[in-house]
């Protein structure tokens, strides 16, 4: 026991040193350089520029509230789209917190549009808060309000919407969804009509 | 539940049956030491390394060294991984100034990493410098993920060899997995990853005027090269405290396939290694049937749940299934099959809120890790776990037919399985006890988020997922206290390493064995028959002792929400 103690220390110390060179060093530095080289828009984190400032990341949800917006879904921590604290509500299904979080957000649909079905992502938080997407569903669902916002015809927006539906790989892999972001710059880069 | 949904998890499946032998094959090798096509590139790194630390990579080991030089490494890098978190303050790369870690955060960091948890009780993007994340962390990621692969070889041995006193050697197994297996696998997986949209950067973050004209901050890194090992050595620990649902960790619905894949590619393999290794690769599908047999049962329920959704979400007109904490992009079945590989394979990532499944869905996530992980299980860690239970379904069997019993050569005696029962007893004990301590002592209580049943599902998960090495949560409970810091490291250390030790010590005495050839009276371990005794005894023997504080918890919370009670 003492002798293989003694004998182990060595190796152990200098495989430490070594592998933290390696692994902890030299594959994340060289992954970075080759990933600068070689992907350098998504190595950087996607994001997206107008007039040379960082508008957002296409990856990354952000918070949208003015009526003239497509709304994204609830996000739990802080303040709501928070990138640097991204999470989930954590709340249970029978959490009283939960249910009362829903039915206010429910309270508050039905309000500006009475009696149309409420898509279940409109009203759940995302498991990481940053959630950049929602349901087709979730888009028609607000083509209304935003409609009626902007002054604009219904089923242009509708059509906006449906041109912004991504479906699943090969049918099967992944869920259709709605990037907001992309939806709502698409929406903005519409000649601006006087309202009607 | 939909049909292309079931698609999609039998698309899974295919992939990981297609993967299981080229990676057993190249997981052999690296067994038996052989030359394989990297060693040209490679091969004078390993020579190197050996040369520095003194060390002849042919010399046999008892189980006794190997299991000392395994623990001395671990610890020397627990204290690494300790020293630069407490300070990091004063290291580089930390462009948010972010301060060292206070010494129970660090403690069991050190322990989580080490130990292939990645029990995270901060949060990456607000705690960590990108230094941290890299020298500390993505280090950790391949050695402890090395260390486990390495004792399955160690393991392997001793049902192999016969009449012999050593099972190899530790450092060679670990610096051949480290550099001919995980290293290349995440200089590929890493680019890919960084093409689909992850991450990979000194920049610690980005300022952003949005649409509205608001300010966001993005939290950016070196991503991709921790995210890429995070999944295929089984460790789970999230660059960011969103972990694999965070766009820049998981962008996409191919991205989240090809990590689930990567979860289970090199367990799978392992059970074929194993197969190869004693002769008969028949023996290594037994172990994948059974294992895989128990994992779509599990998917089976945890689909069934999530896509029916919360009928108290129902009652006030919401439609469809339960979507809280989790990614439209994933969906149901996207985040349902996350949830049961990544806790059947001792990973930890989460591509989805567990806390938040439903209480049915929860179970099964819980259940599987508290089972010891061994349905595919931790990268080695998995594998010498199910042989734990191979060697209780053997003597089993030999109690009913009333003969010593066998299993792939070795006759199985009394001090085998005594060492086993130790093994598989620790984890029971320890989540219990300490569940029960946590569940009475006010600093526990102070932990969950949720009230009711569900707070105790809490408690019950955190000491599950820390002792099974899993390290995913129900992330409700605030463990970032000195109480929970402080037992879940020990939990973390109990479960690895008192699982390790019996396990090194089975190994060396059955390498010590002679051969005992197969006669007609043996009991076959390939058949239908070996395949429904092993699931049998994992199920009863893993999970048995759990019943009772999964009554308490979510089964508990399941009746209350059917019958529409709050907490």
């Amino acid at each position: 026991m003492k002798n293989d103690i003694l004998s182990s220390l060595r190796p152990a110390l200098v495989m430490t040193v070594l592998f933290a060179l390696l692994l902890g060093l030299a594959y994340p530095l060289a992954m970075t350089g080759l990933g600068q080289t070689l992907f350098p828009v998504q190595a950087d984190g996607s994001l997206v520029r107008a007039n040379g400032t960082v508008i957002g990341s296409r990856l990354v949800g952000q918070a949208f509230t003015a009526s003239g917006y497509f709304h994204p879904r609830p996000s739990a921590p802080g303040e709501g789209y928070d990138g640097l604290a991204s999470g989930g509500s954590n709340l249970g299904p029978a959490s009283k917190a939960l249910h009362q979080r829903v039915a206010g957000q429910v309270a508050a649909l039905e309000q500006a549009q009475p009696g149309q079905p409420i898509p279940v992502d409109l009203v759940t938080a995302s498991g990481s808060g940053l959630d950049p997407d929602i349901s087709p569903e979730a888009a028609r669902y607000q083509v209304a309000r935003v409609a009626k916002a902007r002054a604009m015809n219904p089923a242009l927006v509708r059509g906006l919407v449906e041109a912004a539906i991504e479906r699943p790989l090969l049918g099967f892999i992944g869920e259709a969804h709605v990037n907001v972001f992309e939806l709502n710059r698409r929406l903005d880069a519409l000649p601006a009509k006087p309202a009607a | 539940m939909t049909t292309q949904g079931w698609l999609f998890i039998a698309t899974f499946l295919g992939l990981v049956l297609a993967i299981t032998k080229p990676m057993g094959i190249w997981l052999h090798a690296l067994y038996q030491g052989r030359r394989t096509p990297l060693h040209r590139v490679l091969g004078g790194v390993e020579r190197g390394f050996y040369a520095l630390c003194g060390i002849d990579p042919d010399q046999d080991q008892s189980w006794r060294c190997y299991a000392v030089h395994m623990l001395v490494f671990n610890l020397a890098l627990a204290l690494l991984t300790y020293l630069v978190l407490r300070l990091q303050g004063v290291l580089p790369i930390n462009r948010l100034a972010y301060p060292g870690m206070a010494a129970d955060g660090a403690f069991n960091t050190a322990v989580s990493f080490t130990t292939n948890t990645n029990w995270q009780w901060y949060s990456g993007e607000a705690t960590l410098s990108n230094f941290t994340q890299m020298f500390a962390l993505t280090l950790q990621n391949f050695l402890s993920a090395a260390t486990g692969i390495a004792l399955a070889f160690a393991c392997f041995r001793g049902f192999a060899r016969r009449s012999a006193t050593g099972i190899g050697n530790f450092w060679a197994d670990l610096t051949r997995v480290t550099l001919y297996l995980l290293l290349p696998v995440c200089v590929v997986y890493a680019l890919y990853l960084i093409a689909s949209g992850v991450p990979q950067t000194l920049a610690a973050s980005v300022q952003v005027v949005t649409l509205e004209g608001a300010h966001q901050t993005l939290a950016l890194g070196p991503v991709a090269s921790q995210e890429a090992i995070k999944m295929l050595g089984t460790n789970g620990g999230g660059f960011f405290n969103a972990n694999s649902a965070h766009p820049f960790e998981n962008p996409s619905a191919l991205t989240d396939l090809v990590q689930m894949l990567s979860i289970f590619a090199i367990g799978a393999g392992l059970t074929w290694c194993f197969g190869k290794a004693v002769g008969n690769t028949r023996q290594g599908w037994a172990i994948l049937a059974a294992m895989l047999t128990i994992f779509l049962a599990g998917v089976a329920i945890v689909y069934w749940q999530e896509a029916a959704g919360n009928p108290l979400l129902h009652q006030l007109g919401v439609s469809g299934g339960n979507m809280e904490g989790k990614e439209v992009r994933f969906g149901i079945v996207g985040s349902a099959l996350f949830s049961v590989i990544t806790t059947a394979a001792s990973c930890g990532a989460v591509n989805a809120m567990h806390d938040s499944f439903t209480a049915l869905g929860g179970l099964v996530a819980m259940f599987n890790i508290q089972l010891g992980e061994v349905v595919i299980g931790g990268v080695g860690a998995g594998i010498y776990g199910f042989l734990l239970f191979a060697l209780l379904a053997v003597f089993v069997a030999g109690l009913m037919v009333g003969r010593t019993p066998e299993y792939v050569g070795k006759k199985i005696e009394a001090r085998e399985v005594k060492l086993a029962v130790l093994a598989i007893a620790v984890l029971p004990l320890v989540i219990l006890c300490g569940t029960a301590l946590a569940s009475v002592l006010p600093e526990g209580l102070a932990g969950p988020l949720n009230k009711g049943p569900h707070g105790f599902s809490e408690i019950l998960y955190g000491f599950s997922s820390a002792v099974g090495n899993n390290g995913s949560a129900f992330a409700g409970l605030s463990s970032g206290t000195p109480f929970y810091n402080g037992l879940f490291a020990v939990a973390m250390w109990l479960g690895r390493y008192f699982v390790i030790i019996p396990m090194l010590a089975i190994a060396g005495s059955l390498a010590a064995k002679r051969y005992t050839p197969a006669t007609s009276g043996s009991f076959p371990t390939t058949g239908p028959l070996w395949v429904g005794l092993l699931i049998g005894i994992v199920l009863i023997v893993g999970g048995l002792t759990f019943l009772p504080g999964l009554a308490l918890g979510p089964i508990a919370d399941h009746l209350a929400m059917v019958r529409g009670q709050l907490f």
